[in-house]
Protein backbone atom coordinates (compact mmCIF):
# COMPACT_ATOMS: atom_id res chain seq x y z
CA UNK A 1 0.00 0.00 0.00
CA UNK A 2 1.19 3.34 -0.95
CA UNK A 3 0.73 6.38 1.18
CA UNK A 4 0.53 9.69 -0.76
CA UNK A 5 1.28 12.98 1.18
CA UNK A 6 -2.12 14.15 1.21
CA UNK A 7 -3.59 10.37 2.99
CA UNK A 8 -0.40 10.91 5.39
CA UNK A 9 -1.41 14.32 6.49
CA UNK A 10 -5.08 12.82 7.46
CA UNK A 11 -3.71 9.88 8.88
CA UNK A 12 -1.10 11.33 11.11
CA UNK A 13 -3.78 13.34 13.50
CA UNK A 14 -5.40 10.66 13.91
CA UNK A 15 -2.61 8.41 14.70
CA UNK A 16 -1.84 10.47 17.09
CA UNK A 17 -5.31 10.84 18.84
CA UNK A 18 -5.29 6.79 18.90
CA UNK A 19 -1.41 7.14 20.52
CA UNK A 20 -3.01 9.29 23.73
CA UNK A 21 -5.90 6.92 24.27
CA UNK A 22 -3.39 4.02 24.49
CA UNK A 23 -1.12 6.10 26.52
CA UNK A 24 -4.08 6.84 29.18
CA UNK A 25 -4.95 3.41 29.56
CA UNK A 26 -8.19 2.38 31.08
CA UNK A 27 -8.55 3.76 35.07
CA UNK A 28 -10.26 0.97 37.26
CA UNK A 29 -13.82 1.16 37.45
CA UNK A 30 -15.65 0.19 40.40
CA UNK A 31 -18.34 -1.77 39.12
CA UNK A 32 -20.59 -1.85 42.31
CA UNK A 33 -20.15 1.53 42.98
CA UNK A 34 -22.38 4.33 41.93
CA UNK A 35 -21.65 8.11 43.07
CA UNK A 36 -25.32 9.02 43.05
CA UNK A 37 -26.19 6.87 46.03
CA UNK A 38 -23.46 8.70 48.14
CA UNK A 39 -22.41 11.92 49.68
CA UNK A 40 -19.26 11.75 51.68
CA UNK A 41 -18.30 14.08 54.79
CA UNK A 42 -16.33 13.14 58.03
CA UNK A 43 -16.54 13.71 61.78
CA UNK A 44 -14.03 14.81 63.98
CA UNK A 45 -14.59 14.10 67.45
CA UNK A 46 -12.08 16.28 69.18
CA UNK A 47 -12.73 15.06 73.18
CA UNK A 48 -10.95 11.86 71.66
CA UNK A 49 -8.11 13.05 69.71
CA UNK A 50 -4.76 12.28 71.67
CA UNK A 51 -2.43 14.08 69.32
CA UNK A 52 -0.26 10.98 68.45
CA UNK A 53 0.14 12.20 64.72
CA UNK A 54 -1.26 8.62 63.12
CA UNK A 55 -3.97 10.41 60.82
CA UNK A 56 -0.90 12.80 59.71
CA UNK A 57 1.87 9.92 58.41
CA UNK A 58 -0.71 7.41 57.54
CA UNK A 59 -1.98 10.06 55.32
CA UNK A 60 1.63 10.69 53.71
CA UNK A 61 1.90 7.29 53.02
CA UNK A 62 -0.93 6.67 51.55
CA UNK A 63 -1.35 9.58 49.14
CA UNK A 64 2.48 10.25 48.73
CA UNK A 65 2.28 13.64 50.38
CA UNK A 66 5.68 15.27 49.88
CA UNK A 67 7.87 16.30 52.85
CA UNK A 68 6.22 19.62 54.80
CA UNK A 69 3.26 19.24 52.73
CA UNK A 70 -0.47 18.44 54.72
CA UNK A 71 -3.32 17.14 53.22
CA UNK A 72 -4.18 16.53 57.05
CA UNK A 73 -2.40 17.88 59.92
CA UNK A 74 -2.85 18.53 64.12
CA UNK A 75 -3.09 21.80 65.89
CA UNK A 76 -3.06 21.73 69.88
CA UNK A 77 -4.98 24.68 71.30
CA UNK A 78 -3.98 25.95 74.75
CA UNK A 79 -7.12 28.11 76.06
CA UNK A 80 -5.21 30.02 79.44
CA UNK A 81 -7.49 30.77 82.23
CA UNK A 82 -8.91 33.92 82.86
CA UNK A 83 -6.48 36.17 84.53
CA UNK A 84 -7.73 39.15 86.78
CA UNK A 85 -4.53 40.83 86.50
CA UNK A 86 -4.28 40.33 82.43
CA UNK A 87 -6.22 43.39 80.48
CA UNK A 88 -5.91 46.70 79.59
CA UNK A 89 -7.59 50.16 80.79
CA UNK A 90 -10.00 51.55 78.12
CA UNK A 91 -11.48 54.71 79.19
CA UNK A 92 -10.98 54.29 82.69
CA UNK A 93 -12.66 50.65 83.26
CA UNK A 94 -10.07 47.64 83.20
CA UNK A 95 -11.02 45.03 80.74
CA UNK A 96 -9.98 41.43 81.14
CA UNK A 97 -8.07 39.40 77.67
CA UNK A 98 -10.58 37.15 76.97
CA UNK A 99 -8.32 33.80 76.54
CA UNK A 100 -10.27 32.09 73.74
CA UNK A 101 -9.69 35.77 70.84
CA UNK A 102 -6.27 34.86 71.66
CA UNK A 103 -5.57 30.82 72.42
CA UNK A 104 -1.56 29.58 71.76
CA UNK A 105 -1.45 26.82 69.19
CA UNK A 106 1.35 24.72 67.95
CA UNK A 107 1.40 21.88 64.82
CA UNK A 108 5.05 21.05 64.49
CA UNK A 109 5.57 19.44 61.67
CA UNK A 110 1.97 19.21 60.87
CA UNK A 111 1.99 16.94 64.51
CA UNK A 112 3.55 14.05 62.66
CA UNK A 113 5.45 12.88 65.34
CA UNK A 114 2.94 13.68 67.72
CA UNK A 115 3.45 16.75 70.08
CA UNK A 116 6.11 17.77 73.11
CA UNK A 117 4.75 17.08 76.28
CA UNK A 118 2.44 19.56 77.86
CA UNK A 119 3.80 20.65 81.57
CA UNK A 120 1.48 23.99 82.10
CA UNK A 121 -1.57 22.67 83.94
CA UNK A 122 -3.49 25.75 83.57
CA UNK A 123 -6.21 26.63 81.19
CA UNK A 124 -7.76 23.99 78.88
CA UNK A 125 -5.74 21.97 75.69
CA UNK A 126 -7.18 19.94 73.23
CA UNK A 127 -5.87 18.74 69.64
CA UNK A 128 -8.08 19.70 66.47
CA UNK A 129 -7.38 17.15 63.42
CA UNK A 130 -7.96 19.52 60.47
CA UNK A 131 -8.31 18.53 56.92
CA UNK A 132 -10.20 19.51 53.53
CA UNK A 133 -13.99 20.00 54.70
CA UNK A 134 -14.65 19.06 51.43
CA UNK A 135 -17.71 22.32 51.28
CA UNK A 136 -20.82 21.69 49.53
CA UNK A 137 -20.55 24.68 48.39
CA UNK A 138 -16.65 25.49 48.21
CA UNK A 139 -14.82 28.48 46.92
CA UNK A 140 -11.51 26.88 45.69
CA UNK A 141 -14.00 25.25 43.13
CA UNK A 142 -15.73 28.39 42.25
CA UNK A 143 -12.56 30.10 41.63
CA UNK A 144 -11.11 27.68 39.29
CA UNK A 145 -10.58 29.36 35.83
CA UNK A 146 -9.87 25.94 33.74
CA UNK A 147 -12.63 23.80 35.57
CA UNK A 148 -9.84 21.58 36.81
CA UNK A 149 -11.04 21.01 40.50
CA UNK A 150 -14.78 20.37 41.19
CA UNK A 151 -17.46 18.64 43.53
CA UNK A 152 -18.03 15.07 42.59
CA UNK A 153 -21.30 13.64 42.53
CA UNK A 154 -20.60 12.31 45.64
CA UNK A 155 -19.44 15.17 47.55
CA UNK A 156 -15.74 15.53 47.41
CA UNK A 157 -13.52 17.97 46.20
CA UNK A 158 -11.20 17.08 44.16
CA UNK A 159 -8.30 18.11 41.79
CA UNK A 160 -8.17 16.89 37.82
CA UNK A 161 -4.16 17.00 37.70
CA UNK A 162 -3.71 16.46 34.78
CA UNK A 163 -6.05 19.39 33.97
CA UNK A 164 -4.46 21.95 36.77
CA UNK A 165 -2.60 24.85 35.65
CA UNK A 166 -0.73 25.65 38.79
CA UNK A 167 -2.12 28.90 38.93
CA UNK A 168 -3.04 28.56 42.60
CA UNK A 169 -6.39 30.93 42.73
CA UNK A 170 -7.72 27.60 44.54
CA UNK A 171 -5.03 28.26 47.28
CA UNK A 172 -5.90 31.57 47.89
CA UNK A 173 -9.24 30.89 47.84
CA UNK A 174 -9.46 27.87 50.39
CA UNK A 175 -10.56 29.79 53.66
CA UNK A 176 -9.20 26.60 55.77
CA UNK A 177 -5.83 26.71 54.27
CA UNK A 178 -6.24 22.68 53.08
CA UNK A 179 -4.61 23.20 49.47
CA UNK A 180 -0.98 23.46 48.20
CA UNK A 181 1.08 23.62 44.72
CA UNK A 182 2.76 19.89 44.95
CA UNK A 183 6.57 21.01 44.44
CA UNK A 184 7.17 18.05 42.07
CA UNK A 185 3.89 18.27 39.85
CA UNK A 186 3.27 21.89 40.36
CA UNK A 187 -0.26 21.32 40.32
CA UNK A 188 -2.85 22.01 43.21
CA UNK A 189 -3.10 19.08 45.51
CA UNK A 190 -5.39 18.56 48.40
CA UNK A 191 -7.01 15.44 50.26
CA UNK A 192 -9.18 12.95 48.26
CA UNK A 193 -11.04 12.10 51.14
CA UNK A 194 -8.81 9.07 49.97
CA UNK A 195 -11.39 8.62 46.85
CA UNK A 196 -9.33 5.39 45.54
CA UNK A 197 -10.18 3.77 49.17
CA UNK A 198 -13.93 5.25 49.85
CA UNK A 199 -15.14 3.85 46.24
CA UNK A 200 -14.04 0.19 46.80
CA UNK A 201 -15.62 -0.15 50.47
CA UNK A 202 -12.51 1.32 52.63
CA UNK A 203 -12.45 4.20 54.92
CA UNK A 204 -10.12 6.77 54.52
CA UNK A 205 -6.20 6.18 55.39
CA UNK A 206 -6.38 8.28 58.54
CA UNK A 207 -9.64 6.90 59.75
CA UNK A 208 -7.95 3.49 59.08
CA UNK A 209 -4.87 4.66 61.86
CA UNK A 210 -6.79 6.43 64.07
CA UNK A 211 -6.48 4.66 67.31
CA UNK A 212 -9.01 6.55 69.17
CA UNK A 213 -11.84 6.40 66.53
CA UNK A 214 -11.58 10.53 66.81
CA UNK A 215 -12.19 10.52 63.14
CA UNK A 216 -14.99 8.61 61.39
CA UNK A 217 -15.80 8.87 57.80
CA UNK A 218 -19.48 8.94 56.74
CA UNK A 219 -21.76 8.53 54.47
CA UNK A 220 -25.02 10.87 54.62
CA UNK A 221 -27.09 9.43 52.26
CA UNK A 222 -26.71 5.74 53.88
CA UNK A 223 -29.65 6.41 56.49
CA UNK A 224 -28.07 3.31 58.77
CA UNK A 225 -24.55 5.56 58.94
CA UNK A 226 -24.27 6.07 62.86
CA UNK A 227 -23.46 10.08 61.90
CA UNK A 228 -27.34 10.56 61.52
CA UNK A 229 -28.11 9.23 65.61
CA UNK A 230 -24.46 11.02 66.09
CA UNK A 231 -25.55 14.31 64.62
CA UNK A 232 -29.14 14.43 67.08
CA UNK A 233 -27.84 13.34 70.25
CA UNK A 234 -24.39 15.96 70.08
CA UNK A 235 -23.49 19.46 70.07
CA UNK A 236 -21.61 19.41 66.53
CA UNK A 237 -20.43 22.43 64.46
CA UNK A 238 -18.34 22.82 61.37
CA UNK A 239 -15.22 25.55 60.82
CA UNK A 240 -16.02 28.93 59.62
CA UNK A 241 -19.72 28.81 59.57
CA UNK A 242 -20.14 32.29 58.81
CA UNK A 243 -18.67 31.50 55.32
CA UNK A 244 -21.47 29.60 54.17
CA UNK A 245 -19.54 26.90 52.42
CA UNK A 246 -21.38 23.77 53.64
CA UNK A 247 -18.22 22.07 55.24
CA UNK A 248 -18.95 18.63 55.47
CA UNK A 249 -16.60 18.01 58.31
CA UNK A 250 -18.27 18.03 61.45
CA UNK A 251 -16.53 18.41 64.36
CA UNK A 252 -17.45 17.54 68.03
CA UNK A 253 -16.67 19.34 70.81
CA UNK A 254 -15.78 22.13 69.08
CA UNK A 255 -13.81 24.92 71.06
CA UNK A 256 -14.83 28.73 69.98
CA UNK A 257 -11.48 29.44 70.40
CA UNK A 258 -10.40 27.18 67.02
CA UNK A 259 -10.22 29.33 63.66
CA UNK B 1 -32.77 44.57 -4.93
CA UNK B 2 -31.41 48.11 -4.27
CA UNK B 3 -30.61 47.08 -0.27
CA UNK B 4 -28.01 44.99 -1.39
CA UNK B 5 -26.83 46.94 -3.73
CA UNK B 6 -22.87 47.92 -2.95
CA UNK B 7 -23.40 45.51 0.01
CA UNK B 8 -20.45 43.02 -1.65
CA UNK B 9 -18.26 43.75 1.03
CA UNK B 10 -20.71 43.12 4.14
CA UNK B 11 -21.43 39.76 2.70
CA UNK B 12 -18.02 39.04 2.49
CA UNK B 13 -17.46 40.35 5.85
CA UNK B 14 -20.14 38.19 7.15
CA UNK B 15 -18.76 34.81 5.29
CA UNK B 16 -15.13 35.90 7.15
CA UNK B 17 -16.98 35.69 10.58
CA UNK B 18 -19.19 32.10 9.43
CA UNK B 19 -15.75 30.53 8.64
CA UNK B 20 -14.15 31.40 11.38
CA UNK B 21 -16.70 30.67 13.73
CA UNK B 22 -16.98 27.23 12.16
CA UNK B 23 -13.36 26.81 12.17
CA UNK B 24 -13.76 27.41 16.28
CA UNK B 25 -16.17 24.56 16.07
CA UNK B 26 -13.78 22.08 14.99
CA UNK B 27 -11.10 23.37 17.04
CA UNK B 28 -12.89 22.73 20.32
CA UNK B 29 -14.28 19.67 19.18
CA UNK B 30 -10.73 18.29 19.21
CA UNK B 31 -9.64 20.46 21.96
CA UNK B 32 -11.79 19.88 24.96
CA UNK B 33 -11.85 16.32 26.06
CA UNK B 34 -14.79 13.84 25.79
CA UNK B 35 -15.77 14.03 29.07
CA UNK B 36 -16.14 17.41 30.02
CA UNK B 37 -18.95 18.54 31.30
CA UNK B 38 -20.50 14.78 32.17
CA UNK B 39 -21.32 16.21 35.42
CA UNK B 40 -20.17 19.37 35.63
CA UNK B 41 -17.55 21.79 34.62
CA UNK B 42 -14.83 19.37 34.57
CA UNK B 43 -13.62 16.44 32.88
CA UNK B 44 -15.94 14.01 33.70
CA UNK B 45 -12.69 10.87 33.39
CA UNK B 46 -10.69 12.93 36.53
CA UNK B 47 -13.27 11.00 38.57
CA UNK B 48 -11.91 7.26 37.06
CA UNK B 49 -7.96 8.56 37.63
CA UNK B 50 -7.84 9.56 41.19
CA UNK B 51 -10.23 6.48 41.65
CA UNK B 52 -7.50 4.15 40.62
CA UNK B 53 -4.95 5.51 43.26
CA UNK B 54 -3.36 2.06 44.44
CA UNK B 55 -4.85 2.26 48.09
CA UNK B 56 -1.38 0.97 50.64
CA UNK B 57 -3.00 0.79 54.09
CA UNK B 58 -5.46 -2.56 53.30
CA UNK B 59 -8.08 -2.40 56.27
CA UNK B 60 -8.04 -4.37 59.17
CA UNK B 61 -10.44 -6.95 57.74
CA UNK B 62 -7.82 -7.92 55.34
CA UNK B 63 -5.48 -8.48 57.99
CA UNK B 64 -7.97 -10.22 60.01
CA UNK B 65 -8.88 -12.39 57.36
CA UNK B 66 -5.42 -14.83 57.98
CA UNK B 67 -4.66 -13.48 61.87
CA UNK B 68 -7.91 -14.15 63.52
CA UNK B 69 -6.14 -15.14 66.29
CA UNK B 70 -4.92 -11.56 67.13
CA UNK B 71 -8.53 -10.37 65.91
CA UNK B 72 -10.08 -12.86 69.01
CA UNK B 73 -7.64 -11.70 71.37
CA UNK B 74 -7.76 -7.87 70.62
CA UNK B 75 -11.49 -7.81 71.02
CA UNK B 76 -11.17 -8.48 75.13
CA UNK B 77 -8.97 -5.62 75.38
CA UNK B 78 -8.48 -1.90 75.35
CA UNK B 79 -6.77 -1.79 72.21
CA UNK B 80 -10.35 -3.37 70.79
CA UNK B 81 -10.56 -0.16 68.25
CA UNK B 82 -7.05 0.26 67.17
CA UNK B 83 -6.82 -0.99 63.94
CA UNK B 84 -4.04 -3.41 62.63
CA UNK B 85 -2.26 -0.77 60.64
CA UNK B 86 -2.40 2.31 63.07
CA UNK B 87 0.63 0.16 64.90
CA UNK B 88 2.12 -2.47 62.15
CA UNK B 89 1.94 0.67 59.64
CA UNK B 90 0.77 0.02 56.08
CA UNK B 91 0.20 -3.37 54.44
CA UNK B 92 1.88 -2.93 51.49
CA UNK B 93 5.26 -1.79 53.35
CA UNK B 94 5.59 -4.99 53.95
CA UNK B 95 4.13 -7.43 51.37
CA UNK B 96 4.70 -5.51 48.37
CA UNK B 97 8.04 -5.99 46.01
CA UNK B 98 9.36 -1.95 45.41
CA UNK B 99 7.90 -0.46 42.48
CA UNK B 100 9.33 -0.56 38.75
CA UNK B 101 10.30 2.44 37.56
CA UNK B 102 7.51 4.28 35.45
CA UNK B 103 8.06 3.19 31.70
CA UNK B 104 9.38 6.13 29.52
CA UNK B 105 7.56 6.88 25.82
CA UNK B 106 10.32 4.50 24.08
CA UNK B 107 10.14 1.73 26.84
CA UNK B 108 6.11 2.12 26.64
CA UNK B 109 6.03 2.12 22.63
CA UNK B 110 8.58 -1.31 22.36
CA UNK B 111 6.78 -2.97 25.02
CA UNK B 112 3.15 -1.98 23.53
CA UNK B 113 3.79 -2.54 19.60
CA UNK B 114 7.46 -4.41 19.31
CA UNK B 115 7.32 -7.47 22.09
CA UNK B 116 4.79 -7.37 25.08
CA UNK B 117 7.60 -7.89 27.78
CA UNK B 118 6.93 -11.02 30.45
CA UNK B 119 5.93 -9.97 34.02
CA UNK B 120 9.54 -9.83 35.69
CA UNK B 121 9.11 -12.46 38.37
CA UNK B 122 10.95 -10.15 41.09
CA UNK B 123 8.10 -7.62 40.58
CA UNK B 124 5.43 -10.18 41.52
CA UNK B 125 2.98 -9.34 44.41
CA UNK B 126 4.43 -11.38 47.86
CA UNK B 127 1.16 -11.65 49.32
CA UNK B 128 0.80 -15.29 47.56
CA UNK B 129 3.24 -16.13 49.79
CA UNK B 130 3.01 -14.76 53.14
CA UNK B 131 5.98 -16.96 54.34
CA UNK B 132 8.76 -15.09 52.24
CA UNK B 133 8.06 -12.29 54.21
CA UNK B 134 9.38 -11.45 56.91
CA UNK B 135 7.02 -8.84 59.20
CA UNK B 136 8.54 -6.26 61.10
CA UNK B 137 7.68 -5.86 64.97
CA UNK B 138 6.96 -2.24 65.88
CA UNK B 139 9.94 -1.10 68.40
CA UNK B 140 7.22 -0.39 71.78
CA UNK B 141 9.98 2.48 73.00
CA UNK B 142 8.50 4.19 70.63
CA UNK B 143 5.26 3.64 69.44
CA UNK B 144 3.66 3.14 72.92
CA UNK B 145 4.53 6.28 74.35
CA UNK B 146 3.90 7.82 71.16
CA UNK B 147 -0.14 7.34 72.46
CA UNK B 148 0.59 6.48 76.27
CA UNK B 149 3.11 9.48 77.24
CA UNK B 150 1.96 11.81 79.92
CA UNK B 151 0.96 15.09 79.20
CA UNK B 152 -1.49 17.75 80.62
CA UNK B 153 -2.78 18.54 76.77
CA UNK B 154 -3.82 15.01 76.08
CA UNK B 155 -8.05 14.10 77.15
CA UNK B 156 -8.09 13.07 81.13
CA UNK B 157 -9.41 10.07 80.49
CA UNK B 158 -7.13 8.83 78.27
CA UNK B 159 -4.37 6.47 80.04
CA UNK B 160 -0.79 7.46 80.50
CA UNK B 161 2.01 7.39 82.19
CA UNK B 162 5.21 8.99 82.81
CA UNK B 163 7.83 6.11 80.43
CA UNK B 164 11.06 6.63 82.52
CA UNK B 165 9.46 6.18 86.25
CA UNK B 166 6.71 3.79 85.03
CA UNK B 167 8.79 0.79 83.73
CA UNK B 168 12.45 1.91 85.00
CA UNK B 169 13.16 1.29 81.95
CA UNK B 170 12.15 -1.79 81.13
CA UNK B 171 10.12 -2.48 77.21
CA UNK B 172 6.51 -1.52 78.05
CA UNK B 173 6.09 -5.79 76.49
CA UNK B 174 7.65 -7.01 79.69
CA UNK B 175 4.39 -6.70 81.42
CA UNK B 176 1.98 -5.64 78.83
CA UNK B 177 1.08 -7.82 75.84
CA UNK B 178 -0.23 -4.91 73.34
CA UNK B 179 -2.98 -6.86 71.80
CA UNK B 180 -4.58 -7.04 74.91
CA UNK B 181 -2.69 -4.29 77.14
CA UNK B 182 -4.46 -4.75 80.86
CA UNK B 183 -1.59 -6.77 82.88
CA UNK B 184 -3.85 -9.67 84.05
CA UNK B 185 -4.53 -10.66 79.96
CA UNK B 186 -1.22 -12.23 80.56
CA UNK B 187 1.68 -9.95 79.92
CA UNK B 188 4.36 -11.70 79.50
CA UNK B 189 5.29 -13.81 76.46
Amino acid sequence: MIINRRQMLILLPAAAVAWEAVLAGTPDASPNYRMSDHWWGMLIDIPKCIGCGNCVRACQTENDVPDGYFRTWVERYHVKDWDAKDGEAVHGEFILTNPLVDPDVISPDGGKEGFPVATDESGKYFFVPKMCNHCADSPCTQVCPVGATFISPDGVVLVDQKYCLGCAYCVQACPYGCRYIHPKKEVADKCTLCYHRITQGLTTACCEACPTGARQLVDLKDPKDPIHEFLKTHSVQVLKPQMATGAKAFYNGLDGSVR
Amino acid sequence: MSVFKDAGHLFRFAGLFVLAFLVFLVVRHFVVPKSFGQYGHYRGAAIGEIAAHPAKFSGHETCEACHSDVADKKKAGKHAHVNCEACHGALFQRLAAPEPPKPNLYQQFVALIVHPAPPDPALLHHAEDPTTVKAVLPDTAVLCVRCHTASAAKPKGFPQVEPASHSNGLPCETCHQPHNPAIDAGGAK
